[in-house]
């Protein structure tokens, strides 16, 4: 199998009383009893405090981690059982800072995944023009640029093209925004709603951030001290009587600026 | 005899023991990289090797140059009097610097960008050879430059194993208390580190990632 099957309905992620644990002096657990399944083809955001346990999720479905009790399953198949390569071949990542590679152009970085995948060239360049006009950046001006030389917006815009290169069925997303200014925030966040709702990938989207979540969301899971507390559709997110959904919303109250 | 007159009537065999000089401190320092980068590369993922091969060339490191020589001397087919002795002796000397910042180099790379290297699907290999690498090279250069000087310096003791060079003016010259014999070895010598230098230095420069 070299690919997700896009339009097959198993194709959903399933974590199965997942939890993840470090040896280490404290010996805590970072996920805890997670039992979660994420439908093909929605965004769903995994929202939390800094250091719930929500980019530790994230790394276990692409096989970064691999749980130290259950199972987390991407396409019916354990991710001990998959060849982590192929995995993470076919599932788009995208971080903070968008970690481009600063020896790489603009274009270069895009076609990684493909030439990894050993595409041919023309059909490599194509791909390449067309995701940078999908994230707004021409392919002329850009594409012979080193990273060093963008903007950090241009280059979450170029992390996004870079993720989605060899159209990969599913999107992980670690806080890809989180180190930008609001009004680039914004204008990102608008930008990327609209392109999730056109390519039908399933998303996984980490963020602090509840603003961001109830705008992005199909459906938002809240972590809480290592566990998933609750989980509801956007809309109905802020009705849930969880006290740390309370946390959240309070911190909207605030108004304005930079998230709580 | 002003040295300036010695340097000109004697400008023949200054040139070749220059050349000379240059040739063993080329060859001692191919061989000396062609046995870090790999080796520096290797111990990114072997920790038990890593604390071994990075204290096994302190140590070298901590030889005093001259008493290196001597104890080559005596061993079977490295040893014995002259170039081949010598030539080991160096590479000895050479292998720290490259090999710590080979490692320093291949790890200190920005952890999202290894992060991202690793969740877009590439091998170790591949992490290895296309993002490590290519990274690390101003870094790897870095230690290629101190110790290509180090080794100009180290090759002038290595004429008193016979290896030749502009070393066997110095000890010529020591031996004499003749100061223009001492500058015919010295002099070439220290213009050739400051030329490494600066050669090695643009390059490193050239090769920065930022």
């Amino acid at each position: 199998m070299t690919k997700l099957d896009t339009n097959s309905q198993l194709n959903f992620i399933e974590f199965r009383g997942v939890s993840f644990r470090v040896d280490g002096l404290t010996n805590r657990e970072i996920v805890s009893g997670v039992n979660l399944t994420i439908p093909h083809g929605k965004t769903l955001v995994l929202l939390g405090r800094s250091g719930s346990g929500k980019t530790t999720l994230l790394k276990l479905i692409n096989g970064m981690l691999i749980p130290t009790e259950g199972e987390v399953l991407v396409q019916q198949r354990s991710t001990r059982q998959w060849d982590l390569i192929r995995l993470r071949r076919t599932i788009g990542y995208v971080i903070q800072e968008a970690g481009l590679f600063p020896h790489f152009t603009v274009a270069q970085n895009v076609a990684l995944v493909p030439t990894l995948e050993n595409w041919p060239r023309e059909r490599i360049d194509a791909r390449v023009n067309e995701l940078l006009q999908l994230v707004g950046m021409a392919p002329k001006e850009f594409a012979h640029r080193r990273p060093r030389e963008l903007s950090g917006g241009q280059r979450q815009r170029v992390g996004v093209a870079r993720a989605l290169a060899a159209d990969p069925p599913i999107l992980l997303m670690d806080e890809p925004f989180g180190a930008l200014d609001p009004v680039t925030r914004a204008e990102l966040q608008r930008e990327f709603r609209s392109l999730a709702r056109r390519l039908e990938k399933t998303i996984v989207f980490v963020t602090h951030d509840l603003r961001e979540a109830l705008f992005l969301a199909s459906e938002i899971v809240l972590m809480q001290s290592s566990r998933v507390v609750a989980s509801a559709p956007a809309s109905e997110f802020l009705k849930l009587p969880h006290p740390e959904v309370a946390s959240f919303a309070a911190s909207l109250a605030l108004g304005a600026g930079e998230p709580a | 005899m002003t040295a300036w007159h010695f340097f000109v009537q004697h400008r023949a065999e200054i040139l070749s023991a220059t050349l000379d000089h240059m040739g063993l401190v080329l060859i001692a320092m191919l061989i000396a990289i062609a046995i870090s980068v790999p080796l520096g590369m290797f111990i990114v993922y072997h920790k038990s090797l890593r604390t071994l091969a990075l204290g096994t060339a302190s140590i070298l490191q901590t030889i005093p140059s001259l008493a290196l020589f001597g104890f080559l001397i005596p061993i079977p087919f490295i040893g014995g009097i002259g170039k081949r002795t010598a030539i080991v002796a160096l590479v000895l000397y050479a292998l720290l610097p490259i090999l710590r910042n080979t490692y320093v180099g291949l790890t200190t790379i920005d952890p999202a960008i290894l992060e991202s290297a690793e969740a877009m699907g590439m091998t170790r290999r591949q992490i290895m050879f296309r993002v490590r690498f290519p990274l690390a090279l101003s870094v790897i250069l870095a230690g290629i430059r101190t110790a290509t000087i180090l080794t100009i310096g180290v090759a002038t003791i290595a004429a008193a194993i016979g290896a030749g060079g502009l070393g066997s003016f110095i000890f010529r010259g020591v031996a004499l208390v003749n100061d223009a014999l001492l500058l015919a070895g010295a002099i070439p010598a220290a213009l050739l580190a400051i030329l490494a230098d600066f050669l090695l230095g643009r390059l490193e420069r050239r090769l920065k990632v930022t």
